[in-house]
């Protein structure tokens, strides 16, 4: 064993509770953390592939979310029909079974995708409802002068959307939208019922084959909450860039 | 000769849906009660106590419920070297996650009435437990209500999380039923109705409810 794993292994023994520990009647378990450590590159990977899932999701979400939000706002009543449609549809059924439906919806439209691909369409298909459903909210709170003033400079109806609508509404909503995408982070953890290989999936192959849940289980959680904190420190610097310095400049 | 999806198949679902509705309220009272301790606690003067149930809240809301189940399932039992049983570890699990979010709601319905109210009660020399009781709860409901109608449509989708621990509700019966069928494309969006038919009405309803507090109180302002 080498010194410094040693010496970490020493200092956690000496922490009392994580050696052995007594429960109550008598029943013993000893945690075993460094097996955990031996393993940090399989859980390293599912992290990394969380967070690019979620990441990925984030961004063509947004997209279908802005597109939807426009539909919703200015499109024909037929196409609002729909979106509304869509949003109501998401917003009432479990991820888990969109994830199902998606898995095997798409080899039946002939369209063969991996377990991966099917958990990113499904995270986008729902990230975009929300999304939607949040940005309807922040254009309705943009006043209907700017609108009309936009409008009246003869801006056509898509450049006032872009340039006068959807700036301030994205400024009202980014911390609802930041919430809902941790959200979707931390739900991704479900997409391991289709076999796509993050974190929870490689927690739950890990645990099986060391006899050690409760150390993985552990670990993977305090994995997520690090996430959870991480991703909002980053889209917080993504507010603040965007919407607090950028506006001054 | 594989079975198809036919009207037995159909009323497996609709009995798997009461467990699924069962789990939810389950969760919901169980969570309700620790909710309402942690909302009240957040919002007192000590340091200690805000500290503590905030980073509840923090823990239960910045991790997927599917590791606090199998935390609490497979991890309580390894720890206690015995079977857990699904139903109290999902039960547990599930009241724990929805006593953060509910906190977290209450705590917002307590905070967004005016210090005024707190400051004019505490002028009729009423006591903090009276202040809570008479004037602060009473209004602090009211706002609560839509939200924590909404966080019932969260909490029966969430449920179906259970599944992947083979708890057999909805989403675990549809997965069984797929099983023998082989037609998840009927079977899927056929759970997928089941669980809008009961989620639907409930968003209406916040939504309606959120509406017509709304109205309440432009009315108040303009006065």
């Amino acid at each position: 064993m080498p010194p410094a794993r040693r010496a970490a292994q020493g200092l956690i023994d000496a922490v009392p509770g994580t050696a052995k520990r007594t429960f109550g009647s008598g029943v013993h378990y000893v945690f075993h953390f460094n097996v955990v450590w031996d393993h940090w590159r399989d859980l390293a990977g599912g992290a990394w592939l969380t967070i690019r899932l979620s990441s990925l999701a984030l961004v063509i979400g947004m997209a279908l979310a802005t597109v939807c939000a426009y539909a919703k706002a200015a499109g024909p009543g037929a196409l609002r029909l729909i979106v509304a449609a869509y949003v109501e549809v998401i917003r009432n059924t479990p991820f888990l079974v969109q994830i199902f439906i998606i898995y095997f919806s798409l080899p039946a439209l002939g369209i063969a995708v991996g377990a991966n691909e099917a958990a990113l369409a499904a995270m986008v298909v729902n990230f975009g409802a929300y999304g939607t459903e949040i940005l309807r909210a922040g254009i309705e709170s943009v006043p209907h002068g700017q609108i009309d003033a936009a409008r009246a400079l003869g801006l056509t109806r898509l450049q006032t959307f872009r340039h006068v609508v959807l700036f301030p509404a994205l400024k009202t909503v980014f911390p609802a939208l930041a919430s809902q995408f941790i959200l979707l982070m931390l739900a991704s953890s479900v997409v391991s019922a289709i076999s796509a290989v993050e974190l929870t999936a490689v927690t739950n192959s890990l645990q099986s084959t060391t006899f050690r849940p409760f150390e993985f289980y552990f670990f993977a959680t305090a994995l997520y909450l690090a996430m959870a904190l991480g991703f909002r420190a980053v889209l917080g610097g993504i507010y603040w860039r965007v919407f607090v310095r950028g506006r001054r400049s | 000769m594989n079975r198809s999806f036919a009207l037995p198949e159909f009323i497996y679902l609709l009995a798997a849906l009461r467990w699924t509705l069962l789990l939810s309220l389950v969760a919901f009272l169980g969570g309700g009660v620790v909710g309402f301790v942690v909302a009240i606690l957040r919002t007192t003067d000590s340091r200690i106590l805000r500290l503590l149930t905030t980073g509840y809240i923090q823990l239960f809301q910045g991790t997927p419920v599917l590791m606090q189940l199998f935390l609490f399932y497979y991890g309580l039992a390894v720890l206690y070297d015995m079977q857990v049983d699904a139903w109290p570890a999902v039960a547990l699990a599930f009241t724990l996650y929805a006593g953060a979010f509910l906190g977290e709601i209450w705590r917002g319905s307590i905070q967004a009435i005016p210090p005024t109210q707190w400051e004019a009660s505490a002028c009729l020399s009423l006591g903090y437990i009276d202040q809570l009781r008479f004037v602060i709860l009473p209004q602090a409901m009211r706002i609560s209500i839509p939200p924590t109608v909404g966080f019932l449509v969260q909490l029966v989708k969430s449920t179906s999380i259970a599944a992947i621990i083979g708890f057999v509700e909805l989403t675990r019966a549809g997965q069984l039923i797929v099983n023998v069928t082989f037609q998840p494309m009927v079977v899927y969006p056929i759970v997928a109705a089941l669980y809008f038919a009961v989620c639907w009405p409930l968003s209406q309803l916040s939504r309606s409810l959120e509406r017509r507090i709304d109205a309440d109180l432009g009315v108040k302002r303009h006065l």
